[in-house]
């Protein structure tokens, strides 16, 4: 194919053209608050029209660069308008008055402390923290006792495996309702019970722990199944030749070799429990009454992240939920740079 | 010293893992028992099979694919289309973009690396509400609708899978030799027939984890649709449907527990079809993530 043929150039020119010119008209249609129905899709032919001008444009040596951008430009924009540019307004909006459509004024840092003089907000921090200690360890230590379960001599594995993994397929949404009839109808008819766990906070708290952990310790099972496996023959062969018994090998042998699995695994369960919302909505809505504080509250099972969704939802409260969320975001980010570093602290030792 | 396992131990292990594997399947269980009841003895006798029938199961399923409200097969084309077509372009635009990143020795491309990689820690609650906002001024002023549609659902999973799914294909590119992308060139092939010639087809098991993570996570995602969706809007996806549907029948379990019944009953094929897969799909991407 001749990169400079004049039909190329040709191509390349009409497109540009016309590109521009679309975009510029679809443009001024939307600064002069048009409300023609054409300027959406005018706007996206007009960018397709520069970006195919740009592809046929006639040059040799630029073409390699011309062919980066395009590759990138897909990928980019789409982060840079849904990632990027709504995480810099949010910093910005937790500053404001903001309202979930417009703002008005400045208010400093009044949202992040009027959301520590809340007893509900303080509670769902502590229920979080809670929360994701709970399972941190139940997870890990299920997961990891399954795994050793999958990777001893019982047979039809592969069916063990299959189905501790199989809860972990189904979305948050469906499980929590799946559950929400388990605890209030069948629970309550095996166990004979007047009420159901989920009427009282400390049972209810109780039961997204239980389901939480029937959900991803199949998970996490897999990963340290990989782990196990991935541990030298002939290291298991030595030690046992040596006359290591069975939990000395789990010990001394097993345990020191998959440490990074267990890192991997223990900040993979800490924040996916903190950042916990769909079984958490499904399963109790956050419902639970307590007294806190002197205060009397009614979201006794509501965690950070449903927390934050109902300040703005129905509390209708957006600068408040905004603050809320980049608090959410710094405790998370500093968790991911510590396990960053432990991690990369333990490369080093290795 | 050659430890042969005792029987007893086999026999212990095999029963912790039936009992494990009964309670894990239990509700799956009881979701399928209770599709095939009514209303009355789904609440009267939740776990016995005394009032269980086939009629009513086909009933259910009438009621609940039939209902105006949960529209099941709207959601479920609805879930399909999104799903399908963002996991189609995730691929595509993130192995284009991975591989200009990683054949790139640039302070450029370095940068627009380490912004991914910081990106996957910024959890969707701290951009959601601005996101709602942004896209609803935007589509008002260029007149594309972006909330309550599926093209503008598909543009977000474009941008928020976009991060994790360049960092896993980075990490594969890097293990290809150049030597034969440097062949592809001599030969006269322009960058973009080496890329999608011999560079895409080689990335093949690479898209396919990438596919099998992206694809659990939209199949499954409630916050971002009902964000941008609304619990009370025209499009719905699966998840949002189910939890629109719950809340306009509060105690009705035969239909919300047929309506799970209906959304499991996918994933559970796709599971057993592409089980190998799949497994291996989550164990790369929690290991590489």
């Amino acid at each position: 194919m001749n990169m400079l043929s004049p039909g190329r150039k040709i191509t390349s020119l009409v497109c540009l053209i016309a590109g521009a010119v679309s975009m510029v008209a679809a443009l001024v249609m939307d600064f002069s608050n048009s409300e023609n129905a054409a300027r959406g899709p005018l706007l996206i032919i007009g960018a397709l029209l520069i970006i195919a001008g740009l592809y046929f444009f006639p040059t040799l040596k630029h073409h390699r660069t011309i062919i980066n951008v395009l590759f990138l430009f897909p990928l980019l924009f789409t982060f840079a308008v849904t990632v990027i540019i709504p995480l810099f307004l949010g910093l910005f909006y937790s500053f404001t008055d903001w309202n979930g459509i417009q703002m008005t004024k400045f208010v400093g840092f009044e949202n992040y402390i009027k959301m520590f003089k809340q007893p509900s907000f303080i509670w769902s921090i502590l229920i979080t923290a809670l929360f994701v200690i709970f399972n941190m360890i139940l997870v890990n230590l299920v997961g990891f006792l399954l795994a050793l379960l999958c990777t001893s001599k019982i047979k039809g594995v592969a069916f063990f495996r299959a189905s501790y993994f199989l809860p972990n397929l189904i979305g948050g949404i469906v499980l929590g309702y799946i559950w929400q009839f388990i605890f209030a109808n069948v629970l309550t008819k095996l166990l004979n019970q007047q009420y159901s766990w989920l009427a009282e906070t400390g049972t209810a708290f109780l039961a997204i722990i239980i389901v939480y952990v029937w959900q991803y310790a199949g998970y996490i099972m897999l990963i340290y199944i990989t782990g196990l496996t991935q541990v030298p023959g002939d290291v298991i062969e030595a030690a046992s030749i040596d006359g290591a018994n069975g939990s000395q090998m789990l010990f001394l042998i097993k345990i020191p070799m998959i440490a990074s699995t267990f890192t991997i695994c223990t900040f993979l369960t800490l924040t996916s429990a903190f950042k916990q919302f769909d079984v958490n909505l499904a399963l109790t809505k956050g419902k639970g009454s307590l007294d806190f504080m002197d205060t009397y509250l009614s979201n006794g099972t509501e965690m950070l992240a449903l927390n934050i969704y109902q300040t703005a939802t129905k509390q209708d409260n957006y600068s408040l939920g905004q603050a809320k969320a980049v608090l959410f975001f710094i405790i998370l980010a500093s968790v991911s740079i510590l396990q960053v570093r432990i991690s990369n602290k333990k490369e080093v030792e290795m | 010293m050659n430890r042969k396992p005792k029987f007893s131990t086999f026999l212990i292990e095999m029963i912790i893992a039936i009992v494990v594997a009964l309670y894990v399947l239990y509700p799956f269980f009881i979701v399928v028992l209770s599709a095939f009841k009514n209303s009355t003895s789904i609440t009267e006798d939740p776990i016995g099979f005394k009032n269980a029938g086939f009629s009513t199961f086909v009933k259910n399923l009438n009621d609940v694919v039939n209902n105006t409200h949960f529209k099941f097969w709207s959601a479920f084309g609805t879930s399909a289309v999104i799903t399908v077509i963002s996991l189609f372009l995730l691929a595509l635009f993130g192995a284009m973009a991975a591989w200009v990143i990683c054949r790139n020795h640039t302070a450029w491309s370095k940068g627009i690396y380490y912004i991914f990689i910081a990106s996957m820690i910024i959890p969707f609650q701290v951009v959601m509400l601005p996101l709602v906002s942004t896209f609803r001024d935007t589509g008002k002023f260029i007149g594309i609708s972006m909330l309550q549609s599926v093209p503008g659902i598909i543009f977000a999973y474009c941008g928020f899978g976009g991060a994790m799914t360049v960092f896993i294909l980075n990490g594969f590119i890097k293990g290809i030799p150049f030597t034969l992308e440097e062949a592809a060139y001599i030969d006269g092939c322009t960058p973009e027939q080496t890329f999608f010639k011999i560079v895409f087809p080689m990335l093949k098991p690479v898209i396919m984890t990438v596919t099998i993570l992206n694809g659990m996570w939209i199949w499954n995602d409630f916050l971002l649709p009902s964000m941008m969706l609304g619990l009370s809007g025209k499009v719905k996806t699966l998840p949002v449907a189910v939890q629109a549907f719950v809340g306009s029948y509060v105690k009705e379990w035969n239909m919300i527990l047929t309506a799970a019944f209906l959304a499991v009953i996918p994933m559970v094929i796709i599971f057993l079809i592409g089980q190998k897969q799949i497994v291996q799909g989550m164990v790369d991407g929690a290991v590489k993530g």
